[in-house]
């Protein structure tokens, strides 16, 4: 590890002044990925500024009903939440899944829109990495791949987005508000996070120097919600594939469905045309099956994360049928 | 010193102990190797390999030096001169890597150690580490696994080891001439240890003596191979273990970086602490070898075997030779009419040399055997517990001996009535629930039981306490709590009283903490020393003045930390204080005697389990494990089911989710804990083991044959049948992971 400047700041005007156009610079929160990665020498800040005290760590309903949470608040806090177990409860079980409740106590809302993947190359300093070095190579394309994309891929990076959190966000709708040098702005969260194209190493809609101050969630949709997490191992692992399903019916069939998928893609994946092949469709297991085939009707497979589509679709299935039934209750 | 052979006697032992060192655990007391912080002390960082195979041609070390607080950086140029160990088991010098660190600039294994840095904090050894740079001269004509060898056909791939190979009977004529067989290949990938604890050593030297604390399975192993390597006598060398978050055999004998620490220390004239990082660990601290198998089943249409071929291949590598033999255990398994041949193989691959890993060779074995055994059941349209119950040995087929005790028919039945196997469909798919398929598989469960010779002190202390003492260690399976039980038993001290001394070279000779004999080995060895102890205080007491003055020796018993003789007795504590003796102690070794050539030593064991498979989202799970283990005496149940109950949690990992990764570059791909799964919390089955309480007295006065390593075999087996049951699926590479459940 090497050794690095930390400054603790207050308020959020200190934090972005503090944060010039620099890129030796960083945020720290809960810490749990940005110390994970200087210790793997694959972040390398001078200086860290550590946002932990900066007053962001409430939940609060807005005059419109949405509900604006704070950059600090913690993973478990937003989880056990009463108004995000009621009203967002694909959200609610999107985070109990990720990581483990230490992780979760420590993890903070802003650091987990901001978490990196988990390609084990992009963590070895030593191994190419376009995302890390640009212009280096995508070891991951030719080497192992089980872990990596099927959707939104390109051939400079495939790199997993690893993220619970944004799954269910993205099937909520929702907002990210950031501070900066230029004053605040809003970005839907859909956009924030970017494809990899031709420039895998920028991963989000974040200028330098700005600082995430809040995620406003739209408000609530209401409907039957659900979040299916699939892995090897019943817990402690990111996905290999997962489906953020909220389905709303009007008797037996669809009247409204958001499909949002995780594991499966380069960013938190909102499943488009899954949503248009269902909506006003009954809401059946063939049609189910069918959402599932449009969801992954643009996959690509590498050499060994073929079965990720099979996976994938296997989640939105069961996704879409818990939450109808959820919604039937 | 005596020795003694020991002697067989009812002890009344198999009490349920909780550990008695637990409260130190729990609340930090307990001294690990990386615990110990020494004045003066300097950190060493391992700089490693980034290519698999070919030449260092130089290191780059001007910026590391630059950095903060660095002290020096050792490599080939600047190393000192060393001499290999003898590498022998019976000399009790054997290491996990013969090369001595930096010895030549041939690269054999990503990872493999190139450069130390020491410098005066853990954090400016690690940043300094990074900054060296090595010039490589690659060589991209090298292999990490050894899958991609095997044609699928005939011979398995590598280098027969004649010395593996035993044949019995006409194997070949009787499997052609059989009504039934199964030929049928299998694979199980390789295991990383992945112990809780890292490896660490931190050495000092004192004018010329080496003390080096190290989380290790043999402290005597080691002791011994570093004075062959610094050519100093083993006097010398003190190595101390007081405690081991786990080994799994990655620790029983000495990796390179203890004597890179030690030249370290000896250079600076400081003491150097070296502990490894978790990647270090997974490339440079052995693993259980990829081994690659071939089961040929040959029976008459009643399910009576005829014949049994077992071929096995595992990885070893040029760096150092390792052995498997994961079909070694398979002629003592079964009666099938004396004709069993097996072989094995070797193939170097560009790795670490693999090691003992948890019920090494014979769990590997056992998953190729049992599965194949649950095929041929399938083909004979029979019970795969019937199978097996037809072709019990009643004696072990392999020497013809007879067992010391063997209570496998009582295992099957027991595990298979708490089980419920009578409920089993045979029809793969029949049990359903919910969105669920239930499947049920078994499979027989053995190890080895074997005894080493042994030394231990023992002493009665004015105070009332006792002192026990062996160089053995505990690896966190009880053997502080179990010699305190079997002392206290002895001598009527209460446990509380009792004070174990372990993990210490310079305590009396005691063996590795492997191989499921630690109990065996070390109890009577106390027990001898007991002995040895209790004539010292018989000869005070019937010294002239003394209690028992004119009483004859023979006649005194030792009972509830009194002498007693006839309506005569004597407090130990008040026999001390009259003489004016703080302690009388008794030293003795104990080892196996003439009963070897006499019996075959075999624990048995059933483990029945049953999955659970999701079809629609490719979810497999274990949901139950019923076990029931023949082990001898377990002198301590709570401890020793407990070790069962880890090897079938060890047996799931092995079945479901563990293999280390290299990929086409030779890149470790998941030399981490994130990315190497291993089975956490939330996977648990309900897990329900039975001892059966058949005390061994052949074996050890004692009647236990230790327990570690029985609990892991058989698993992989069991989950692999029950997944065929469930699903008609036959899965004969390990892990069952979820590709190949969905692969057509
Ligand atoms: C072992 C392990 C397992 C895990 N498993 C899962 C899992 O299963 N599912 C899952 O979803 N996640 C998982 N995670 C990831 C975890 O959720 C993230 O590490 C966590 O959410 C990051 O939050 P943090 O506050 O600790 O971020 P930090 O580490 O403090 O910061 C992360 C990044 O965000 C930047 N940053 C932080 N706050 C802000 C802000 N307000 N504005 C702008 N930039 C900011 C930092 O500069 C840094 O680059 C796991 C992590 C670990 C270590
Ligand atoms: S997939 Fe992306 S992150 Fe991984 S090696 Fe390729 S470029 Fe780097």
């Amino acid at each position: 590890m090497r050794a690095f400047e930390l400054e603790s700041v207050e308020a959020v005007d200190q934090a972005v002044s503090h944060r010039r156009v620099h890129d030796g610079e960083a945020f720290i929160a809960g810490g749990t990925t940005l110390l994970d990665l200087v210790k793997l020498d694959v972040m390398q800040p001078e200086k860290v500024v550590d946002v932990s005290r900066l007053p962001l760590k409430r939940i609060e309903t807005l005059e419109d009903g949405r509900l604006k949470v704070g950059a600090l608040v913690s993973n478990t806090d937003l989880a056990k939440h009463e108004i995000v177990m009621r009203g967002y409860p694909v959200l609610s079980e999107a985070l109990l899944s990720g990581a483990s409740t230490g992780l979760r106590n420590m993890a903070t809302t802003g650091g987990n829109v901001m978490q990196r993947t988990r390609c084990p190359y992009f963590r070895d300093p030593d191994m190419p990495c376009n995302k890390r070095e640009p212009g280096s190579g995508c070891s991951a394309i030719e080497g192992i791949n089980r872990n990596h994309s099927v959707l939104g891929t390109s051939e400079q990076c495939i790199a997993t987005h690893p993220s619970d959190m944004c799954v269910g966000m993205v099937a909520a709708g929702a907002t990210v508000v950031l501070e900066g040098p230029d004053g605040q702005r809003e970005v839907a969260f859909e956009d924030y996070h970017l494809l990899p194209g031709e420039t895998p190493e920028r991963e989000h809609d974040l200028k330098p120097g700005e600082l995430i101050t809040h995620v406003i969630l739209d408000a609530p949709r209401g409907g039957g919600q659900h979040y299916l997490k699939l892995r090897d191992r019943a817990s402690y692992e990111f996905a290999l594939a997962s489906c953020a399903a909220i389905v709303t019916l009007d008797g037996d069939s669809v009247s409204d469905v958001r499909v949002a998928l995780g594991g499966v893609a380069t960013k938190p994946w909102r499943a488009t045309a899954a949503e248009e092949a269902l909506k006003g469709q009954p809401a059946t297991q063939e049609n189910f099956e069918r959402a599932a085939e449009a969801a992954f009707a643009d996959a690509v497979a590498y050499s060994h994360n073929g079965y990720k589509i099979t996976l994938g679709k296997q989640a939105v299935v069961r996704a879409l049928r818990d939450a109808t039934a959820a919604a039937r209750a | 010193m005596t020795t003694d052979t020991g002697k067989t006697r009812e002890y009344n032992l198999s009490a349920e102990k909780p550990r008695i060192d637990g409260t130190l655990k729990l609340t930090g007391g307990a001294d690990y190797a990386a615990d110990r912080n020494l004045p003066n002390q300097t950190y060493g960082y391992p700089v490693t390999s980034t290519i698999t195979k070919g030449r260092l041609v130089s290191l780059e070390l001007d910026d590391a030096l630059a950095m903060p607080g660095v002290l020096d950086i050792f490599h080939h140029d600047n190393f000192d001169q060393l001499s290999r160990s003898p590498n022998s088991f019976a000399e009790e010098n054997l290491t996990s890597e013969p090369r001595l660190p930096f010895e030549d600039n041939e690269i054999h294994y990503q990872g493999q150690y190139i450069a130390l840095v020491v410098a005066d904090t853990f954090n400016h050894a690690r940043a300094a580490a990074l900054k060296v740079k090595a010039n490589y001269e690659r060589d991209d004509d090298f292999l990490t696994d050894i899958k991609s060898l095997d044609s699928g056909e005939g011979d398995l791939p590598g280098e027969e080891q004649p010395g593996d190979a035993s044949s019995l009977g006409d194997a070949d004529s009787a499997l052609k001439g059989a009504a039934v067989t199964v030929d049928q290949r299998y694979s199980i990938a390789q295991e990383s240890h992945s112990v809780m604890e890292m490896h660490t050593s931190v050495a000092q030297w004192e004018n010329d003596m080496l003390t080096i604390y190290e989380s290790s399975q043999g402290v005597v192993f080691q002791r011994n191979a570093l004075s062959k390597i610094f050519g100093i006598p083993p006097e010398k060398v003190t190595v101390i273990s007081h405690f081991i978050g786990s080994g799994f055999g990655g620790k029983l004998f000495m990796w390179p970086h203890a004597i890179m620490t030690a030249v370290a220390a000896r250079r600076l004239g400081r003491p150097v602490k070296t502990v490894l990082s978790r990647q270090q660990e997974y490339l440079a601290t052995g693993y259980r070898p990829t081994s690659l198998q071939r089961v040929r089943l040959g029976a008459d249409e009643s399910g009576k075997l005829l014949s049994i071929h077992h071929d096995g291949c595992n990885e070893s590598s040029p760096a150092g030779k390792h052995d498997d033999t994961v079909s070694g255990a398979t002629p003592k398994m079964y009666d099938c009419g004396g004709n069993v041949a097996v072989t094995n193989r070797l193939v170097d691959v560009n790795k670490c040399p693999p090691c003992p890993m948890r019920a090494p060779g014979e769990s590997s074995g056992n998953f190729a055997l049992e599965t194949a055994l649950d095929e041929l059941a399938v083909k004979l349209d029979m019970d795969p517990l019937a199978l097996r119950k037809k072709n019990f040995a009643d004696a072990d087929p392999a020497s013809g001996l007879p067992w010391s005790s063997n209570h496998l028919q009582e295992c099957w039945d027991n595990a298979a009535s708490r089980f419920g196997w009578d409920k089993r469909n045979a029809t793969p798919g029949a049990m359903k629930d919910g969105d669920e398929i239930i499947g049920y598989g078994m499979a027989t469960q053995s190890w080895e039981a074997m005894r080493q010779h042994c030394s231990a002190r023992v002493g009665f202390r004015a105070d009332g306490s006792l002192m026990v003492a062996c160089g053995t260690q505990d690896i966190g399976t009880g053997t502080y709590t179990i010699v305190a039980q079997t002392a206290s038993e002895l001598t009527g001290i209460p446990i509380e009283m009792i004070d174990v001394r372990l993990g210490d070279s310079s305590l009396p000779s005691g063996p590795l903490s492997g191989g499921s004999f630690a109990t065996s080995t070390v109890l009577p060895a106390v027990s001898a020393a007991t002995r040895e102890a209790l004539s010292q205080l018989k000869t005070l007491a019937t010294a002239e003045g003394g209690v028992f003055e004119n009483v004859d020796a023979d006649s005194i018993e030792l009972e509830n930390a009194r002498l007693v003789s006839g309506d005569k007795s004597v407090e130990i504590t008040q026999l001390l204080k009259d003489n004016q003796l703080g302690l009388i102690d008794g030293e003795a070794s104990a080892r196996p005697g003439d009963e070897q050539e006499q019996y075959s030593f075999r624990s048995f064991g059933a483990v029945f389990v049953e999955v659970r498979w999701d079809a629609g989202i490719s979810r497999l799970r274990v949901s139950r494990v019923v076990s029931t283990v023949d082990i001898g005496r377990a002198i301590n149940p709570m401890t020793a089911r407990n070790q069962v109950e880890g090897g079938i949690v060890m047996g799931m990992g092995m079945g479901l989710f563990e293999q280390s990764e290299f990929d086409h570059s030779g890149y470790p791909y998941n030399n981490n804990l994130a990315d190497y799964i291993v089975p956490v919390n939330a996977d648990m089955p309900h897990i329900d083991v039975e001892l059966l309480d058949y005390p061994d007295y052949l074996h050890n006065e004692f009647g236990a044959r230790g327990v570690g390593e029985i609990g892991l075999t058989g698993i992989a087996a069991a989950i692999s049948n029950a997944v065929y049951n469930a699903t008609g699926k036959r899965l004969r590479d390990l892990p069952i992971s979820i590709e190949k459940m969905l692969a057509p």
